[in-house]
């Protein structure tokens, strides 16, 4: 074998690669439920912290800044073996799915409030006061003139963030969930060649190129003439 | 128009401290119907502070304030109710940027006063149009002139029908030769008997228009009159001294 031929043999094995192929596409199932899971209860979590922020109750304003300031700092893979492995400890025991779910969502709130909280505090005063001279009330104010300018304002630090916390799916290889990692990892032991990584990256591809290109769409759609 | 007896704006002791320092101390005014009083002063006199006190965007610290019959400063009532009947108009606009022109004015109608879409967009078109803007509806805030952003403000507070209209430096942020725009549709509101308080050191206009002229300073109400008196005959040396620098400028 020259050394261009064990190159696509250890690589681009198609053989073993269409063998695995259905494996694959399991775990591909998997990836897209969980990173749907995680983006939607993430940005949603951490969309309805930032509104509470702006009711300006210390207390309650002290806790959202620790749980921001907690899941900011931590490695998403140690929330992850903490839930899984501890939560049993202390009763619970979620299953790899939903312990990876859980935690990259509360990782991702944790950013996301961070986020919205800047671009809420971005809009000018002036369209608070405008907004409230007309009779708009607090929530009526941030619910149509404020939110739709911060959210237009945070949707490129939000989409990076998005999908960077988005990868971090393949975490949940380490905690038993047959996802894409996970199941091209299998493959790779009972095969032993390396090509259905390959197609395990082929499969990151093909999810999150259309995210990252869906991202560049939404900020010129949100993007209005000034 | 001859301003009315009846006073819809009735102001006592008004008090309004930042931190320590005190900013309006102890005001008293009395706006009667279809009256437009001019309100003038050196910058950081009190002026916009005086204003926003009347619709609560400021709280005051002490004094009170009759709207319309209404308590203002009462904590039973219903200060969203109270401020849809004050229009106010603000030096930068304050237009929602991400809102055509209709929508800007749309916009309390439907949330606040619950009027649907159509009847909105008809009582919109019809303000705009009050105001010259009547072919700008679609357009958005970016796509307008600073003189025509500020007249869909002035339609925006004018859709709800207010009972006064409080407007604070309304054309010092316009390229001069768009002020002229924004005088006009202010003129015809006060032709029309709209209850206006109107800070501005358009002086033109004050002696065109209105029917009382304050002279703030530090706080106060130094001095108050027809405008003839006030720019032409000024009693207090502080209410002359600031005549006078107004005029060279
Ligand atoms: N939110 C605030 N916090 C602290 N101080 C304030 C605040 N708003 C106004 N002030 C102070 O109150 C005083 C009066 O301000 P105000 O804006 O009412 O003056 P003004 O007469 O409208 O001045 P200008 O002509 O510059 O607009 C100023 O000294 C200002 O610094
Ligand atoms: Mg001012």
């Amino acid at each position: 074998m020259t050394r261009w031929e064990r190159f696509l043999d250890t690589f681009f094995n198609v053989e073993v690669m269409a063998r695995y192929l259905p494996k694959i596409a399991e775990g591909f199932v998997v990836t897209v439920e969980l990173a749907l899971l995680v983006v939607v209860s993430g940005l949603a979590l951490g969309l309805l912290l930032a509104v509470v922020r702006t009711l300006r109750v210390r207390v309650l304003n002290a806790l959202i800044v620790l749980y921001v300031d907690l899941f900011r700092a931590l490695p998403p893979l140690v929330v992850i073996v903490l839930v899984y492995f501890g939560g049993p400890a202390a009763g619970w025991s979620p299953s790899g799915f939903v312990a990876t779910w859980l935690s990259l969502a509360v990782v991702l709130s944790a950013f996301a409030e961070e986020i919205f909280w800047a671009g809420i505090l971005a809009v000018p005063r002036g369209q608070w006061e405008a907004a409230r001279s007309t009779g708009l009330g607090a929530l009526q104010t941030l619910g149509w003139v404020v939110l739709p300018q911060a959210v237009r304002m945070t949707v490129p630090p939000l989409t990076n963030r998005t999908i960077a916390i988005t990868k971090g799916t393949a975490l949940g290889s380490v905690v038993a969930v047959s996802e894409i990692l996970s199941s091209a990892q299998t493959a790779v032991s009972f095969s032993f060649n390396p090509s259905p990584l390959t197609l395990g990256a082929a499969a990151y591809l093909v999810l999150f190129i259309p995210v990252v290109m869906l991202g560049r769409w939404v900020e010129t759609r949100f993007a209005w003439k000034r | 128009m001859a301003p009315g007896a009846r006073p819809v704006l009735s102001i006592r002791g008004l008090r309004k401290s930042f931190g320590s320092v005190e900013v309006l101390k102890g005001i008293d005014l009395d706006v009667r119907a279809r009256e437009l009083v001019f309100v003038i002063g050196p910058s950081g006199s009190g002026k916009s502070t005086l204003l926003r006190c009347c619709n609560r965007l400021e709280e005051p610290t002490d004094g009170s304030i009759l709207f319309d019959g209404i308590d203002v400063l009462s904590p039973r009532t219903d200060i969203n109710a109270v401020r849809r009947r004050i229009g106010m108009v603000f030096q930068s606009f304050n237009l929602y940027p991400h809102m055509t022109a209709a929508g800007n004015v749309m916009l309390a109608l439907r949330r606040v006063l619950k009027k649907g879409r159509a009847e909105a967009d008809a009582i919109a078109r019809a303000a705009l149009a009050r105001v010259g803007l009547a072919d700008k509806a679609g357009s958005y805030p970016g796509e307008l002139s600073g003189g025509q952003q500020q007249r869909v403000a002035i339609a925006r507070a004018l859709a709800l029908e207010p009972v006064a209209v409080l407007f604070d430096e309304p054309t010092s942020a316009l390229d001069p030769e768009l002020v002229g725009s924004v005088l006009q549709v202010m003129r015809e509101l006060r032709e029309a008997g709209m209850t206006m308080v109107v800070v501005s050191h358009e002086m033109g206009f004050a002696r065109a228009a209105a029917d009382r002229v304050l002279f703030m300073d530090q706080g106060e109400i130094v001095e108050e009159g027809p405008p003839a008196q006030i720019f032409g005959a000024p009693r207090h040396a502080r209410t002359r001294a600031f005549i006078e620098q107004i005029v060279r400028h």
